[in-house]
């Protein structure tokens, strides 16, 4: 493995009841979140081809310990995201790195499909910076009753020289849905829009 | 339904010149309209909330505008955009939901009809809650080059009682982009995907 990893965080957050309403089945989300070595801190390198590797293998893994936190089968995945944290000695573009160049082709390899975009959101920011997964429905980006987001923080990561890499999984959209637009029973599922 | 009762407003400009790169011949500009609102459905269950978005679109409305005048007042310079919502702890997940629709479409006319889903994240949060608002182009959700977000918050709001509604606009990619994918100037522009 290219990722020098220092840490792997899991976090499972089931809703069981909202406003004192019952959530039946409970509303589930899991984040997997891994703590990894800047192999750039400190300098300004061109090619950041290295951490497109490290996208591509932390991909894999942190999809299969979501799913595995969530305890299904991860082709019962309903909706997805992925963030990341640069430390202070890094870059904004090392997270893009890490991101969009081949961290999703896994991703959607281990959940057996997903036609949307993996929402995605980036930063800098110290120990403890608390990162923001955007989540949408892996299949049709405009169900509106998965538009979402998942709060995780290290709280000791990252360190200056290190990348906090978070992806988020759920088996279900919010608790309680209730603003209309399109619902998951319409998804036509060619688009990745509806 | 409920009018929209403002308690405060905030417009945050971002000009970013490096990351420790090349100095760009234009700053990136990353700009943030939020506005804390009471939450007209805070402290008990109610089932049909779902027409505050009707309330809610005048007032997104004015906030896009407020955000484009604070950029400078020409919308075409706006090519990437996000929006987010923090519920306060009185109130619900779902209630942020609500700021999609108005959030989304007031962003969508202002900027001539943008084609792409404008990303966003949402969550309950004590005052001072910060937010990765997520950003993407607003022609094509793929062009990488403007895959970003902003964080953003308010260190007195959301009271319990209180919803922050958040818009963000960026005019250009990260500031070093460099790391492949779909460019802006590739862009179809048909689906709102490339």
């Amino acid at each position: 493995m290219k990722a020098k990893i220092r840490k792997i965080a899991v976090f499972l957050e089931e809703t069981l009841s909202e406003m004192g309403r019952t959530v039946d089945p409970p509303s589930r989300r899991a984040a997997a979140a891994a703590v990894i070595e800047n192999p750039y801190a400190g300098r300004y390198v061109e090619d950041l081809s290295e951490l497109m590797d490290i996208g591509e293998e932390l991909g894999e893994l942190l999809t299969q310990k979501a799913v595995a936190a969530l305890g299904i089968a991860a082709s019962t995945a309903e909706s997805y995201g992925k963030a990341a944290a640069v430390g202070e000695s890094g870059e904004l573009e090392h997270a893009a790195a890490i991101l969009h160049p081949k961290l999703g082709t896994p991703v959607r390899r281990v959940l057996g499909k997903g036609a949307a975009l993996i929402p995605s959101s980036k930063k800098r920011g110290p120990c403890g910076v608390c990162l923001d997964i955007p989540l949408g429905h892996k299949d049709a980006a405009f169900v509106r009753s998965h538009f979402d987001g998942m709060e995780v923080r290290i709280n000791d990561a990252p360190r200056a020289n290190e990348i906090l890499v978070a992806i988020a999984v759920t088996d279900s959209g919010r608790p309680l849905p209730r603003v209309g637009g399109l619902t998951k029973s319409q998804i036509k599922g060619e688009d990745g829009l509806r | 339904m409920p009018e929209v009762r403002v308690r405060k407003k905030l417009i945050l400009l971002e000009e970013i010149f490096h990351e420790g790169g090349p100095v760009a011949a234009a700053p990136q500009r990353r700009g943030a309209a939020l506005a804390v609102i009471h939450n007209p459905f805070a402290g008990r269950y109610v089932e049909d909330i779902a027409e505050f978005m009707e309330d809610l679109k005048p007032f997104g409305l004015s906030m896009a505008q407020s955000l484009i005048a604070a950029l400078g007042g020409n919308p075409r310079v706006v090519e990437g955009y996000g929006k987010g919502a923090i519920v306060g702890t009185a109130g619900e997940l779902e209630h942020g939901a609500l700021w999609h629709v108005p959030g989304g479409y007031a962003m969508r006319d202002l900027l001539g009809g943008a084609k792409a889903i404008v990303p966003s994240t949402k969550k309950v949060g004590a005052p001072g809650t910060r937010l990765d608002v997520p950003v993407t182009h607003i022609n094509a959700s793929y062009v990488r080059s403007h895959f970003d977000a902003m964080e953003v918050g308010i260190n007195d709001a959301p009271r319990a009682d209180e919803i922050l509604l958040a818009l963000v606009m960026t005019t250009g990619p990260r500031i070093h982009a460099r790391v492949g994918g779909l460019k802006a100037s590739e862009i179809k522009g048909e689906d709102g995907l490339r």
